[in-house]
């Protein structure tokens, strides 16, 4: 898919050619989390650019999901920085940090299962309308505009997915594919600058990967947000992502676009394994 | 009277006390939804709206219209305030230090109100004014027509709030998940003090309609009152809306239900009785989640 050269930006990292010339969406700085005197994530720099789909990846336990909960603020950081565009985001609780213009997706699925799912993506717009709470008792009609406005918004959201037909059942009755995806639509409409996807193709299956693929590189290119994604699929990593960070034992062991971290040696021998022997019998 | 007209008289205060339980239990019941948290000082905010109403009312005898309102003011300042001082600083703190925070609570209000009014009880003037109807052979009390309007249209208007507005969705969404609320923009606090707010009204509401029916105000009257509408929110599956409603009315029925067959005297044990079965057999309650520990 986008075959696309990454260079360097002025602080350290490296971002697509196209998003030089603007502000890195998310960039970390030293970044580090302890759990008692265990050091769980350690110097994390990363500087994902405007429109760049993003990788992380690494063996379980290296702290990948760790990383997201930093950056949203689940944990808070024990040392360095985490700037949101050109907001430095120590001192914002979560939901700060989701107005700021984050947003992610869980490993586990944590929809809002007891509501619908317009309501589920109505709950991540939240931020965005206007309307206040007497006007929604007393029914106002600011109320009716704005709540039509967000209803259609929300709409158009789920067509992204073609999911406009399932707006009123629950949330909690979808197909597990179906559920994946509404985190996603969720996600989106807080009105993200970046997108953190933690896991989106777990347990899918390969057609049902190849779509999600295609949907995620759309929706960057439709909503013109960044995207970082965990994801243990290599095929949907090499495939889509444009620079690529692996996580070993809370520290970054490299960086680069996918043809650097498929030959690098050290990815290979943490994480990616060598799969020599398996082509040399493939190709006897 | 025949049979026909004592089962719809006694059907009628059913839907009176009932009226009243619900309002109460659903302040019980969405605090509880939203942080895990059996608010018993909840009752005593009923005490203290009685207070303000009757205040109102003597001292200074002003139109019903505005006691009402000042008694419904009164307990959603009060239940914001108790929110924000006693239980906002506990909320890491273990769920059984906020309990005990709620019962501590409950009683500085009953000690405080006996300080000020004194310990007997104060008769509330005529709250509601409106003359009794006859259906058929049986007369139904202006007090108990408006109570039951007035309750019905509060749970309609509660409906609306929870299913309608960014308010009553946020309340939704940190209740079955504070974690992903907050990841998605929502701020806890706003949500959890907005849910005291509207569960405080209610129970304003609930304490003028109270003392419409009971017309007097005691430092302990919301005691008694707050367990039975805890009764009827655990019967009607804490946590739930629809089911603080439905319990509320359960109990004002099979309260009613004893006096009527001439038990009158054991119609609090009846309440009682049903909160040990609720426990035994169904302890979830009619419409009670499943409740799953958090991780």
């Amino acid at each position: 898919m986008a075959e696309s050269k990454l260079v360097p930006v002025p602080s350290r990292g490296m971002v697509p050619e196209r998003d030089v010339s603007d502000r890195p969406v998310l960039e970390t700085l030293h970044l580090g989390v302890d759990f008692g005197g265990l050091v769980a994530v350690d110097e994390f720099n990363m500087v994902i650019g405007k429109t760049e789909i993003a990788g992380l990846i690494g063996p379980n336990g290296a702290g990948k999901t760790t990383v997201f909960n930093l950056l949203t603020k689940v944990y808070q950081p024990t040392r360095g920085t985490i700037l949101l565009g050109d907001k430095d985001t120590s001192g914002m609780n979560t939901s700060q940090v989701c107005k700021a213009g984050m947003a992610r997706t869980f490993q586990n699925i944590r929809l809002f299962n007891d509501m619908t799912v317009i309501e589920n993506v109505l709950v991540g717009h939240h931020n965005s309308i206007a309307y206040h709470t007497p006007n929604a008792i007393f029914r106002l009609p600011s109320f009716w505009r704005e709540e039509k406005e967000a209803r259609k918004r929300a709409l158009e959201l789920l067509s992204i997915f073609n999911m406009e037909d399932t707006a009123e059942a629950k949330a909690g009755s979808l197909p597990y594919g179906a559920q994946r995806r509404l985190e996603i639509v969720r996600a989106l409409a807080t009105n993200p600058t970046i997108l953190l996807l933690d896991e989106p193709a777990a347990g899918m299956n390969p057609t049902e990967t190849a779509e999600l693929m295609e949907n995620i590189v759309k929706i960057r290119d439709t909503f013109n947000i960044a995207i970082l994604l965990i994801e243990h699929d290599m095929r949907l990593v090499m495939g889509i992502c444009e620079g690529i960070a692996v996580l070993n034992y809370g520290k970054i062991i490299a960086k680069g676009t996918p043809e650097e971290i498929k030959s690098n040696p050290l990815v290979i021998d943490a994480y990616l394994g060598k799969k020599d022997d398996d082509e040399v019998e493939d190709d006897a | 009277m025949s049979v026909f007209t004592t089962i719809v008289s006694q059907l009628i205060n059913g839907l009176q006390t009932g009226s009243v339980y619900a309002l109460i239990a659903l302040g019980y019941s969405m605090v509880y939804g939203i942080i895990l948290l059996l608010n018993f000082a909840h009752g005593d905010i009923i005490m203290v709206g009685a207070y303000t109403a009757w205040l109102f009312m003597v001292n200074f005898s002003q139109s019903p219209i505005i006691a009402v309102l000042a008694a419904i003011v009164a307990s959603t300042v009060l239940g914001v305030v108790i929110e924000k001082v006693a239980y906002t600083p506990l909320r890491q703190a273990p769920r059984l230090s906020l309990l005990i925070t709620a019962i501590g609570i409950s009683f500085l209000l009953e000690n405080l109100a006996q300080l000020i009014f004194g310990a007997g009880a104060k008769p509330m003037p005529k709250i509601v004014n409106v003359p009794s109807i006859s259906l058929g052979s049986v007369s139904v009390s202006g007090t108990a027509l408006v109570t039951l309007v007035v309750s019905v249209v509060s749970m309609l208007l509660l409906n609306l709030l929870i299913k309608r507005s960014k308010m009553g969705k946020a309340m939704r969404a940190v209740s079955e998940d504070t974690g992903a609320a907050q990841l998605m923009g929502i701020n806890i606090n706003r949500t959890i003090s907005f849910t005291f707010a509207v569960g405080s009204a209610l129970a304003g509401i609930g304490s003028v309609l109270y003392s419409a029916a009971y017309p007097q105000a005691s430092p302990t009257m919301g005691g008694m009152l707050g367990l039975k509408a805890f009764v009827a929110a655990v019967l009607g599956g804490i946590g739930s809306v629809p089911g603080a409603v439905i319990g509320g009315f359960c109990i004002g029925i099979a309260e009613a239900g004893a006096s009527a067959v001439g038990l009158s005297v054991w119609k609090d044990a009846v309440v009682f009785i049903i909160l040990i079965i609720v426990l035994i057999v169904k302890p979830t309650g009619l419409l009670g989640r499943n409740l799953q520990e958090k991780v």
